[in-house]
C-alpha cells in the first residue's frame, strides 16, 4: 500500500492538538493508523503541545495531595480493551474498529441513488460520519456545504482532477477545490469512510444526487 | 524530568512520582482549565492524567518523545475522553512492542531535551497572528470553525497561519542538522 494522498498540515495539527471535531478526527485517526508519514508529524506536533503545554502559567493545586497510587497488576486497569472478534482487522483501521459491529462486507447499506450507498456510523461528537459505497462507473456525490470534509479510501479507488485514491490515501482539500471524482475501476465498488464537519441534510441531498449520477 | 519518569518506571519510585506531580499537575492544571473545565473538575482531569503517567511510565520511551510531549498527549487523551467529546483517538502505544519504530522525526541528530529546548524557542519566536492561531488550537482545544469565527478570519486564513506555523517550527528544527 503506497499512500499518496495525506492529510494536510493544518489538520494534523488541530488532530495533534485534540481540537479536531470528532467526525474528522475519525477519519485522521484512520489514515493516521495507515500512514507512517502522517503519523511522524503528528509525533512532531504533539512536542508543540508539550511546548505549549510547558509555557502556560500552573494553577496551584487546591486539595492536599492524594495517597500515592499503587501500581496496577499487569494487564489491570484501563489498559486493556474489549475488542470485538468479527472485526476485520486488516480492512478497518483499528482507531474506528470500536465502530463496526461488523466487517466491511457485512455493511447494511442505505441506497442513495443508482450506483450510490452510505451507512452512517455511531457518534455523539460533532459532525457527521459514515461509510460511503459507489459503483464503478459513477461518482462520489458532493456532500459537503462550507464545512471540511475527510475521505478515506478503505477499498477500491476513486479518481478525480487531482490524481488517483486507493486504500490508505485520504482527500483532504479546501473548500474552494471543485473536483468531480469517479469510481473508475472495474475491479469493484470504492468504500470510503467519510467525515464531515456540518451535518448534512439528506433528503434534499438524493434528488441531488440522482441528477449527478445520471451523467456518468 | 525524563529521568524522573525513567526512576518511576524502573523502580516504581514513588519520590520522583511526586516530583512529576507537583512539577506538572498544576500546569496540566491550567491546561485543563483553559479547555473548559472548571477548577475542581479540572484539578480531577490533572490528578488522572498524572496517575496515567503512573500507571503507563514503563512505556514511555525517552527517544521518541520528551516527558513534557508525552504528558501532553495523556492531559488531551484525558480531556478528550472526560469532556465527553468522544473523538476517535490514535491510542497510545499499551506496549513496548507497538512503539513505532521507523518513525523517529527527521531531526534524530538532536537529543530530545534540545529539541523540546528549540520548538519552545520558535514557538516564542512565532508572529503574533500566528502564534495566536496556535494557542488556540492547542491550549482552547478550538477547530479551525471556531477559531475562524472568534478572530472574525476567513477559514482558510486560519488554515494557512497554521500551516506558516508549523513551518516555521520545523525549519528551526531542522537548522540544526
Amino acid at each position: 500500500m503506497t499512500i499518496t494522498h495525506h492529510l494536510d498540515d493544518a489538520t494534523l495539527m488541530s488532530f495533534a492538538a485534540g481540537a479536531l471535531p470528532a467526525a474528522l478526527s475519525a477519519v485522521a485517526a484512520a489514515h493516521a493508523a495507515m500512514c507512517p508519514r502522517c503519523r511522524r508529524e503528528i509525533a512532531a506536533m504533539e512536542r508543540l503541545g508539550g511546548a505549549v503545554m510547558a509555557d502556560l502559567s500552573p494553577v496551584a493545586f487546591a486539595r492536599p495531595e492524594p495517597a500515592p497510587p499503587m501500581p496496577l497488576p499487569a494487564g489491570a486497569g484501563d489498559l486493556s480493551r474489549p475488542r470485538a472478534a468479527a472485526i476485520a482487522e486488516a480492512e478497518i483501521p483499528r482507531p474506528v474498529a470500536k465502530l463496526f459491529s461488523d466487517t466491511l462486507d457485512a455493511v447494511a447499506w442505505r441506497w442513495l441513488g443508482p450506483g450510490v450507498w452510505d451507512h452512517p456510523l455511531p457518534l455523539t461528537g460533532a459532525g457527521k460520519l459514515r461509510l460511503l459505497k459507489v459503483a464503478p462507473g459513477h461518482g462520489i456525490p458532493e456532500h459537503g456545504h462550507g464545512g471540511a470534509e475527510l475521505t478515506l479510501v478503505l477499498r477500491g479507488a476513486f479518481q478525480d482532477e487531482t490524481g488517483r485514491y486507493a486504500r490508505g490515501d485520504v482527500a483532504d482539500l479546501d473548500e474552494t477545490v471543485a473536483h468531480q471524482p469517479i469510481v473508475t475501476d472495474a475491479g469493484g465498488a470504492c468504500i470510503c469512510l467519510v467525515g464531515s464537519e456540518t451535518p448534512e441534510r439528506f433528503h434534499g441531498l438524493v434528488a441531488r444526487q440522482w441528477q449527478r449520477v445520471r451523467r456518468f | 524530568m525524563a529521568d524522573l519518569l525513567r526512576r518511576v518506571a524502573e523502580q516504581a519510585d514513588l519520590a520522583a512520582f511526586r516530583e512529576l506531580y507537583q512539577s506538572y499537575g498544576p500546569r496540566v492544571k491550567a491546561y485543563m482549565m483553559r479547555q473548559g473545565a472548571d477548577a475542581a473538575t479540572a484539578e480531577d482531569l490533572a490528578q488522572e492524567t498524572l496517575f496515567t503517567v503512573w500507571r503507563r511510565a514503563s512505556l514511555y520511551v525517552e527517544d521518541k518523545g520528551s516527558a513534557t510531549t508525552w504528558i501532553f498527549a495523556i492531559a488531551r487523551n484525558v480531556r478528550i475522553d472526560r469532556l465527553r467529546r468522544e473523538v476517535p483517538w490514535q491510542e497510545l502505544p499499551e506496549s513496548r512492542c507497538e512503539q513505532p519504530s521507523s518513525e523517529t522525526p527527521p531531526d534524530e541528530a538532536l537529543s530530545e531535551k534540545e529539541r523540546q529546548a528549540r520548538v519552545r524557542a520558535a514557538l516564542a519566536e512565532l508572529p503574533p497572528e500566528q502564534h495566536e492561531v496556535v494557542a488556540l488550537s492547542y491550549v482552547d482545544g478550538l477547530s479551525h470553525g471556531e477559531i475562524a469565527a472568534r478572530l472574525g478570519l476567513p477559514l482558510g486564513t486560519v488554515k494557512s497561519r497554521m500551516r506558516i506555523a508549523y513551518q516555521r517550527i520545523r525549519a528551526g528544527l531542522e537548522d540544526l542538522r
